[in-house]
């Protein structure tokens, strides 16, 4: 579904990702961990093209990405992106946040695109929220609508980039528990979190990233229980 | 003056008595009829500032490199002259070699483009105000960049615009006087010609001051309440 060749991106001087290579099965939940600046983000952000590689490749359903021909814009419709910081539209209402794109870009009508969302906002428990602002909303309420959002362009894959980690303690759980039920219905998901129990929990898969690189991958058994490599059990040591 | 007595306002005699006030009082028609030409001209000025300010504005922001420059050298150009040297310098100088130009039409086209000048900072700054994270949002769903500026961007931008804009248009209504001098029938014109009949300076420019502020007291009211209209929070 994901195939990520050999990746490299800069920032300057600072060499963040060293060559990375990564892919995702149809329904597979791979979760990314790691330490603050180990790339796990800049590659969540090259896989939907938000950054430019420097070099390398990234194919997803077998179209390659980064080929220069490529129209990301008809890909991105195909991949859902989940952001720390939300980033709703406060200018729009939350129907409005999830119908917006489906509107403009699919070019479904208005009652279509509302019916679908008014499907969605039940989905993450939040119909009661339909006509009002972002700003009215709690942070777990404003990441269940931005999932929403994100799920109305009926991606293939979806990428979720620190999606709790603004949130307060107690609103953790409610974003947590629909992507879990987004996993259980057999979405493809990138997750970089640093949830341990969702990723152990929920995941296919743990990519455990260090200064650029991937340094190991397995089952959440594997990697939470028996850490093979000293960075990872490191890093492991820290958190759990 | 009979209604003076009935409202035991009599002791507004020792005013409306003087010379000057009868100057202004004459001439109230002659000067609304300046304020409206003043309205009407810093309008389409703005008008035309506006559709100017909105390109010079993205085009600060535009990565092509040749775009970039002429936006660049056209808010430098109209921000760092002054406006009195523009309208001397369009209406005698660079207008007449392209049609044959009028005072009132010179004075629209001289204060549009100061004002786009601007209005162009204005928008880059607006523009430039909107959280990176939206343009991301955006994109992410499958827009391209310009959808996201037309549905996303800005909107947001518009609203942190209108205070800046507001200002504008106080300041471009109350500049739009400099075009007095080359005889535009505005207020401030109108005002010139009968102080220079009468001598009356306090009482005629006093009048002219008044007509300003009341014009542009209203443009700041309606700019709050367009301001609470578009709130969202």
């Amino acid at each position: 579904m994901i195939k990520v060749v050999n990746l490299h991106k800069s920032f300057g001087q600072l060499h963040v990702l060293k060559g990375v290579n990564f892919s995702v099965a149809p329904s597979e939940v791979v979760c990314v961990i790691g330490p603050s600046g180990s790339g796990k983000s800049t590659l969540l952000r090259c896989i939907n093209q938000l950054e430019t590689a420097d070099s390398g490749h990234v194919y997803i359903d077998g179209e390659e990405l980064t080929h220069p021909k490529t129209d990301i814009n008809q890909i991105r419709q195909q991949v859902g992106m989940v952001f720390q910081l939300f980033n709703l539209f406060p200018h729009k209402t939350t129907l409005e946040n999830i119908t917006l794109a489906p509107i403009k870009i699919k070019g479904l009508d208005k009652s279509a695109a509302e019916n679908r969302a008014m499907d969605l906002l039940g989905k993450v428990g939040l119909t009661d929220k339909a006509h009002v602002y972002p700003s009215k909303l709690s942070g777990g309420q404003k990441q269940r609508v931005a999932i929403a959002r994100a799920l109305a362009m009926q991606p293939k894959v979806m990428l979720f980039d620190e999606p709790t980690s603004a949130l307060d303690p107690e609103m953790v759980g409610e974003v947590l528990a629909v992507m879990q039920n987004l996993a259980v219905e057999g979405m493809t998901m990138v997750v970089v979190t640093h949830e341990m129990g969702f990723a152990r929990e929920v995941g296919d898969r743990v990519v455990f990233m260090d200064e650029g690189i991937i340094v190991e991958e397995g089952s959440p058994d594997d990697i939470f229980d028996n850490p093979r490599n000293p960075r990872t059990q490191a890093f492991l040591s820290k958190v759990l | 003056m009979p209604c003076l007595e009935l409202f035991n306002l009599g002791f507004l005699d020792s005013i409306t008595s003087q010379y000057g006030y009868k100057v202004v009082m004459q001439n109230l028609g002659y000067f609304l009829g300046g304020a409206w030409y003043t309205t009407f001209i810093t309008a389409l000025a703005l008008a035309m500032g506006m559709v100017l300010g909105l390109f010079a504005g993205l085009g600060k922001l535009s990565s092509n490199r040749l775009i970039y420059s002429l936006s660049t050298a056209y808010i430098d150009f109209f921000r760092g002259t002054p406006l009195f040297v523009q309208i001397f310098l369009l209406y005698f100088g660079v207008l007449p070699l392209i049609y044959y130009n009028d005072p009132i039409s010179s004075a629209i086209i001289a204060l549009g483009l100061n004002s786009g000048a601007y209005i162009g900072e204005i928008v880059r700054a607006g523009i430039q105000a909107v959280d990176t994270g939206q343009m991301e949002a955006a994109r992410s769903l499958g827009m391209n960049q310009r959808q996201a500026m037309t549905y996303v961007i800005l909107p947001q931008a518009f609203k942190i615009v209108i205070p800046p804009m507001i200002n504008e248009f106080i300041a471009l209504l109350k500049d739009s006087s400099l075009v007095s001098a080359i005889t535009v029938p505005e207020l401030m014109h109108r005002g010139d010609l009968v102080f220079a009949n009468t001598y009356q300076a306090t009482w005629v420019f006093g009048a002219i001051a008044v007509i300003y502020f009341v014009i542009t007291k209203t443009i700041s009211v309606l700019g709050d309440w367009v301001e609470r209209r578009l709130a969202t929070d």
